[in-house]
């Protein structure tokens, strides 16, 4: 029962079988049911179709159907003896810089098709691009449609190697390619004995073995306040008060001296509280109560960091923006900026350049952001916001905005 | 490195940030309590989370009427057991005019009984976030449900106005008159569920354990034959070893053949399962689909 989470975002064109292969990989490790499967196959023989329609089990919501709209990204769940898998999954057509931009900001790992038939298209680029801005630093190239170019070892070579380039050119990242047929099922979960130059793993053998190195546990300790516990006395908990949160980052041990910013307040942690027992150390990622040695004056919104390494306050910084919203942005227009526990107001007060996230060129000048548009700006906040860069701490470098009808209307991250 | 981070673990820090975040940012939040293996965890979690203050927010039980005897007994004895404070509301009007499934038919009676009752007692009590225990795993159209699910001064679900959600920034911000469902298990499924009780000795319904009760076959499901129930002409109750897999009311609520009787047998059983678990509920099926009273303001 010992086993760990993976994260990953999935990016393909409309007809790269994106919505063929996480069907194939639901039911081949009992991800979907039976009378589910025999429901996509009954909507596919009501199409005229015959046998099961693996896309069809991951279809998408009437509404959507109806309306033509694509309501970003959906999530799939299935687990093998090794791994749990959690697929944030992203529609690949419209509004897909939006959607990818969401699906990776909670994925370690992105599955990036290709159509073996199309070789690596401006999509794919554009696809590992954001992936990647968004921090992830594991790619697994699935080349789809192997069974379209009789198994050829030089299709698949060719987009490895164009892959491979593209990828340093990015900054570089772990990239593994494997040549599959998500419709026929070579190479997705079952060996293939028609590609018998490929030696290397299955597709879901990488998805169970690659290691993401916890980066978290190796950083800087970050902890956002969520709320302060002040529990009515009782006898073993006779004048309690606790700051409840999240390990962003790093660990924490009790006795380890700690600032809280901004105010900047330096104290010891005294306890680590949970309902399970009191524990000596924290990890990245683990929800628990801190006590401290000091009465401070700490609220929501406030950040606990390592002494030694803490984080900066800053009311100015340049942050590189997703926009997410039809209404476009606006300069100097009043924001509201949610940032770890914290929210601030905002403006942003210049746009540095326009991405093109097909051919990753900067465009300046610009005036504004529209839907989908990706930028490097200048942000100006009333109060302060502690941070850190979003390549160093995707926890405390991530925020949104959003305007005055309570939308999220971007993403952003902040830069060094 | 933490060498015992498993994905319950993960799982359950996920949950726990969601429930204080919901504290946090909501004036008035209530736990909606349907009594089932579900709500069992979210209460588990809802009191690791706040621990080691009270529970800060009441439970809700919208109540059809339907509900299985042995419900109604385990939601009296747990919720007074932890001390938890628990409104219970029913669609009285439509309860005394006699709604039953059979006889309005099953969107019609569950738009009654359970979605006009939930959003006349979110109404009355004024409540600004109800934490539900839905699951996306469960059925296609909650695939796509957010975290914090904005829902209109109708209650109802807009998949247009959903906002984006990024790392664990969940957004609670509304304007007057809307309100939000919050699902904190939105990332476990039915296996972790099972796991997560065995592993946390987290107490549930005894129906859910296999045992002989008298069910009757109706349109190819278990459905039990008790007191509650209209036989059709023809149907002939019969005792047969089952569990449910959820549960809800009785006349909707298909069982299973198990013989699975103890929490290590489910967990198997339920790593084995080939059939979806929602398949046992007669109300996601039909022309008004579980999308549909989503729409409506069905969580």
């Amino acid at each position: 029962m010992s086993i760990h989470v993976l994260r990953f975002t999935t990016a393909g064109n409309v007809d790269d079988g994106k919505s063929t292969l996480i069907g194939r990989l639901l039911v081949e490790t009992q991800g979907a049911f039976e009378d589910q499967i025999e429901g996509a196959r009954r909507d596919n023989e009501r199409r005229g179709g015959h046998g099961i329609d693996f896309a069809l089990l991951t279809d998408g919501l009437k509404a959507e159907r109806e309306q033509g709209i694509t309501i970003d990204v959906a999530y799939r769940y299935f687990a093998t003896p090794k791994r749990k898998f959690i697929i944030a999954d992203a529609p690949g057509h419209e509004q897909y810089t939006r959607n990818l931009v969401t699906s990776a900001s909670t994925s370690d790992l992105a599955v990036i098709l290709v159509d073996a038939r199309n070789g690596m298209m401006t999509q794919s680029r554009r696809h590992a691009f954001i992936a990647h801005l968004l921090g992830i630093r594991h790619f697994v190239v699935a080349i789809n449609k192997m069974d379209l170019v009789d198994f050829s070892k030089d299709a698949y070579e060719k987009i490895r190697k164009d892959f491979s380039d593209f990828m340093n050119r990015l900054g570089g990242a772990e990239t593994y390619c494997v040549p599959i047929s998500a419709l026929e099922g070579d190479l997705v979960t079952e060996s293939s004995p028609r590609m018998p130059w490929y030696n290397g793993p299955k597709l879901l053998e990488l998805l169970e073995s690659i290691q993401i190195d916890e980066p978290a546990n190796k950083q800087a300790f970050r902890f956002s306040v969520q709320l302060v516990s002040r529990p009515p006395a009782s006898p073993e908990f006779p004048d309690f008060r606790g700051y409840m949160g999240r390990v962003a980052s790093g660990s924490i041990r009790v006795g380890d001296r700690v600032v809280v910013l901004p105010s900047g307040a330096r104290t010891a942690v005294t306890g680590i509280v949970t309902r399970d027992g009191r524990l000596e150390e924290a990890f990245a990622r683990q929800s628990v109560t801190l006590t401290l040695a000091d009465d401070l004056d700490i609220s929501r919104g406030d950040l606990i960091a390592s002494e030694t390494q803490p984080p900066q306050p800053h009311t100015e910084f340049r942050a590189t923006l997703c926009w997410m919203n039809e209404r476009r942005l606006h300069l100097n227009h009043r924001y509201v900026l949610r940032h770890t526990t914290r929210s601030v107001r905002a403006i942003v007060n210049e746009i540095d350049y326009r991405l093109n996230v097909n051919t990753l060129e900067r465009e300046s000048p610009v005036s504004e952001l529209q839907t989908n548009d990706i930028g490097q700006v200048r942000i100006k906040t009333l109060q302060p916001i502690v941070c850190d860069p979003y390549n160093v701490n995707r926890q405390t470098g991530g925020f949104i905005i959003l305007d005055e009808t309570n939308d999220t209307v971007a993403a952003g991250m902040i830069q060094a | 490195m933490n060498k015992e981070w498993t994905h319950l673990r993960e799982l359950e820090s996920e949950s726990i940030y969601i429930f204080r975040e919901t504290l946090a940012q909501f004036r008035n939040p209530v736990l909606l309590y349907s009594i089932g293996k579900d709500s069992s965890v979210l209460v588990h979690l809802a009191r690791k989370a706040f621990y080691p203050g009270p529970l800060p927010f009441p439970f809700l039980h919208i109540d059809t009427g339907y509900k299985f005897p042995e419900m109604i007994k385990f939601r009296d004895e747990f919720t007074k057991s932890i001390g938890a404070r628990l409104i219970v509301h029913r669609n009285e009007d439509a309860i005394a005019a006699g709604a039953h499934p059979l006889k309005l038919g099953i969107a019609r009676c569950c738009g009654q009984l359970k979605t006009a009752a939930l959003l006349h007692a979110l109404d009355k009590y004024q409540f600004d976030a109800a934490i539900g225990g839905a699951r996306r795993e469960e059925e296609r159209s909650r695939a796509k449900e957010r975290v914090f699910s904005l829902r209109d001064a109708f209650g109802q679900w807009d998949p247009r106005r959903q906002r984006p959600e990024l790392w664990s920034l969940y957004s609670g911000a509304i304007t007057e008159g809307e309100t939000m469902r919050v699902f904190p298990l939105s990332n476990w499924t039915e296996r972790d569920i099972w796991q997560y009780i065995l592993q946390e000795q987290i107490p549930v319904v005894p129906l859910y354990f296999a045992k002989e009760r008298l069910v009757v076959r109706r349109n190819g499901a278990l459905i039990p034959a008790g007191e509650a129930m209209h036989l059709k002409q023809g149907e002939q109750p019969e005792l047969l070893s089952v569990r449910f897999r959820t549960l809800g009311c009785v006349p909707c609520t298909g069982a299973v053949g198990s013989c699975a009787t103890t929490l290590e047998d489910i967990v198997a059983e339920a790593g084995a399962a080939k059939i979806s678990e929602r398949s046992t509920r007669i109300i996601d099926h039909g022309a008004n689909t579980m999308e549909d009273k989503k729409r409506e303001g069905y969580f």
